[in-house]
């Protein structure tokens, strides 16, 4: 059935609010933010859409969803054709209906967008993606002849689940090792649950179990075991490294190693993969912030995500020490606005010094300087300038440092033959996603470096694509 | 069919001290001394890093001996052969550095025995004279006897309370033996860290390549925090790392 609204009257329909918790209720509880477009929401979303005849959305798109035909099939109320249409391309759209930087691919470009206010690309998909689920009906689709060969993907975040995903349809054996405990890699320590609910992911992964799917989870791959022992000993024909960057880094100031002062990366574990906002049920500990000040420093996604999580823990003041001003910061924007609400303090152009301890070594502020914008620098952004004489110091019980990960050194350092670039990232072949070692492919933020969760299932569905010549034909 | 992780044997070796026998083969396979696991008892439970006493590739089973402090040490402690734990991953850490240094003394008070054990053991195997020193505060929390007289050149044995072996410290030893002119070429100590802060000091005059074992862990008590230690071990030539300039094992990863 066609929109049966004109264009003109289509965009005379705003864009529509998805449903959000609370902003005071939300900032004390661990339940998802957003809850989803209601039947009526989404049909009124999916009216705005133009239906262009050469959709800019579906090139902004990193892994190609046909978003003109999915949102004309939620306009239908064929949902369930919607999801498989969606899944043509991406294995995980109730992931990326909630994660992707929207406004800096589909909905960004959309034609809509700078004068009305973009299709709402994302809830829809989203929407979709969740009806699917609930109505426990998803289209797995079909499984090609086995093939008799057998692949090793080295962990399970986006880009090994995506390429696990793909490559199981085409007919070969898969084995995703993981070496925490769960699947997911950061869609499970790194994403919060009011961001991304664990049961989506792990609904996720039961679908590729039931696809065949292999996951052998506590295997560090170049420590339990080496990449050469899984081609030569274990019998897999090829292997994929999909290990990620989540290696992270500090601000390299004095006091940065007193008691309090974290890594993102540990706090956020603690809270996401280990539970420990759960306190009574699991043991994992984390620092107490109820009635505390605490800062994280940084302005991307894992910054968010770990203010907002101290605030839930119950922190009194929650600030965000960033160097650079909001326009800068490379957080979603939908993230930066939950966290306003939320009454997270964004310290703009401020920028930590020194972390000053007390007598037992804990930390008790940090001495900050005020920061102005100066010209672009390499990163395109305006470079900070430290203000002379500004300092100050602000009191502070946890400092949480987001500042950015580098690569997980782990299979390179223990794999010599994998060559490397500067940085420690795999250098990759860009169409085949090949390495220097006969049999290895890598894909995902190994590759490019601390990316998105789409950019790197696109890569994944890349790899699986050039694994599965060479499975076929033999010839590296 | 086995389960993942089974327990195959546990047996107390002293009060609160057990060992548990854990299949494991991939681990077993390349496990060097001084690398520990990590144990995740159950679902809801915390992650916590504990040293491998020895590995046993052809069975494929690692050992590991626990002082039952904090919760989940005593939660892991009542398990016995048969029950599995949820996950073990290892083998992680770097290895202990061992060469062909000489005379090596390995000194280890109460469950750090256990903890020095596969690293003692690696020095007797590359070459080296190894004088070990175990103490505990009584008879019953000396441990790891009669497996480390099975490789050792000498086995002295302190309690505080002379109930076993020679009355006193395990440093008492060491100082004798320094007085009277031995050359020690390396000494490693694992225990409570006033005990390794005083093997420090004693060394700390002297060229030894020691290797002293020191974290502060908020975990769980000293054993724990040694144990802990081994995977981000301080060599130190002439300066002493005591407790306070190790503030706490930065957690970056589980590798």
């Amino acid at each position: 059935m066609a929109n049966p609204l004109k264009p003109a009257e289509r965009t005379k329909i705003p864009r529509q609010h998805m449903p959000e918790q609370d902003a005071v209720a939300r900032s004390q509880n661990f339940k998802e933010v957003n809850l989803g477009l209601t039947f009526e929401l989404a049909k009124c979303e999916a009216q705005r859409c133009l239906e262009c005849a050469t959709p800019k959305c579906v090139n902004g798109c990193p892994v190609g969803v046909k978003i003109k035909d999915f949102v004309a099939l939620v306009l239908d109320g064929k949902y369930l054709e919607a999801a498989a249409k969606i899944r043509e391309d991406n294995i995980l759209p109730a992931v990326t209906g909630r994660v992707c930087p929207q406004e800096e691919q589909c909905e960004g470009v959309c034609v809509i967008n700078k004068k009305f206010g973009s299709v709402g690309i994302g809830y829809l998909e989203r929407f979709v993606a969740d009806y699917e689920r609930q109505s426990g009906q998803v289209g797995l689709p079909a499984i090609a002849p086995a093939t008799g060969k057998k692949v090793a993907i080295i962990g399970s975040g986006p880009a090994g689940l995506s390429a696990a995903g793909d490559l199981i349809q085409r007919g070969h054996a898969v084995t995703v090792f993981e070496a925490l405990h769960d699947i997911g890699g950061v869609l499970i320590y790194g994403i919060p649950e009011f961001r991304l609910p664990k049961d989506i992911v792990s609904n996720e992964v039961e679908n590729m179990r039931r696809m065949g799917v292999q996951f052998e989870t506590d295997v560090v791959v170049g420590m339990t075991v080496t990449v050469d022992e899984l081609l030569k000993e274990e019998g897999f024909d090829a292997v994929m490294v999909a290990t990620g960057a989540g290696l992270p880094q500090f601000l390299g100031v004095p006091g940065e190693n007193l008691c309090g002062v974290y890594s993102a990366n540990e706090f956020l574990t603690r809270v996401n993969l280990m539970k420990a906002y759960r306190v009574g049920e699991f043991d994992t500990p984390i620092y107490d912030c109820r009635g505390k000040n605490c800062a994280v420093v940084g302005g991307g996604n894992t910054a968010m995500d770990a203010i907002r999580s101290a605030k839930r823990l119950g922190a009194k003041n929650a600030y965000i020490i960033y160097r650079r001003s909001e326009a800068e910061m490379p957080a979603r924007l939908e993230e930066i606005k939950h966290a306003k609400e939320e009454g997270i303090q964004l310290l703009l152009l401020n920028n930590p010094v020194e972390f000053l301890g007390d007598a037992k070594g804990w930390l008790r502020a940090a001495r900050c300087l005020k920061m102005e914008l100066g010209p672009a620098d390499d990163s395109g952004r305006r470079r900070p300038v430290p203000i002379k004489g500004s300092e100050y110091e602000l009191p502070l019980d946890v400092a949480i440092i987001a500042v950015g990960t580098s690569s997980n050194p782990l299979v390179q350092s223990t794999t010599p033959d994998i060559k490397t670039r500067k940085g420690g990232y795999i250098e990759a072949n860009a169409d085949t996603l090949k390495t220097s070692k006969p049999g290895v492919f890598a894909a995902g933020d190994i590759v490019t470096g601390a990316a998105t969760v789409i950019l790197a299932m696109g890569a994944g569905r890349k790899v699986a694509k050039a694994m599965d010549d060479f499975l076929r034909s033999g010839q590296w | 069919m086995t389960k993942r992780f089974e327990i195959t044997e546990a047996r107390f070796l002293a009060p609160d001290v057990k060992l548990l026998r854990i299949t494991a083969p991939r681990i077993a396979k390349r496990q060097k001394p001084g690398q520990f696991v990590i144990v995740r008892v159950a679902e809801t439970g915390e992650r916590i890093p504990l040293t491998i006493a020895e590995s046993n590739p052809q069975t494929g089973t690692v050992t590991i001996i626990v002082q039952g402090i904090g919760k989940t040490t005593k939660m892991l402690n009542r398990l016995d052969a048969g029950a599995a734990i949820a996950d073990v991953v290892g083998p992680l850490g770097k290895q202990s550095d061992i060469e062909k240094f000489g005379t090596c003394v390995v000194i280890g008070g109460g469950v750090g025995t256990a903890i020095a054990y596969p690293t003692a053991k690696g020095l007797k195997q590359a070459g080296n004279e190894v004088i070990a020193i175990i103490g505990g505060r009584n008879r019953q929390l000396v441990i790891l006897e009669d497996e480390i007289r099975a490789f050792a050149d000498q086995v002295i044995i302190t309690t505080d309370d002379g109930s076993y072996g020679e009355k006193g410290l395990v440093i008492d030893p060491l100082k004798r033996m320094i007085a009277a002119g031995k050359k020690v070429d390396y000494v490693l100590a694992i225990g409570p860290i006033p005990m390794m802060r005083a093997v420090a000091n004693v060394t700390r005059e002297l060229k030894i390549k020691r290797l002293s074992v020191s974290t502060r862990s908020w975990w769980t008590g000293p054993a724990c925090a040694a144990a802990a230690g081994c995977w981000w071990t301080a060599k130190a030539s002439s300066r002493v790392w005591t407790a306070p300039s190790l503030t706490r094992i930065r957690w970056i990863s589980t590798f």
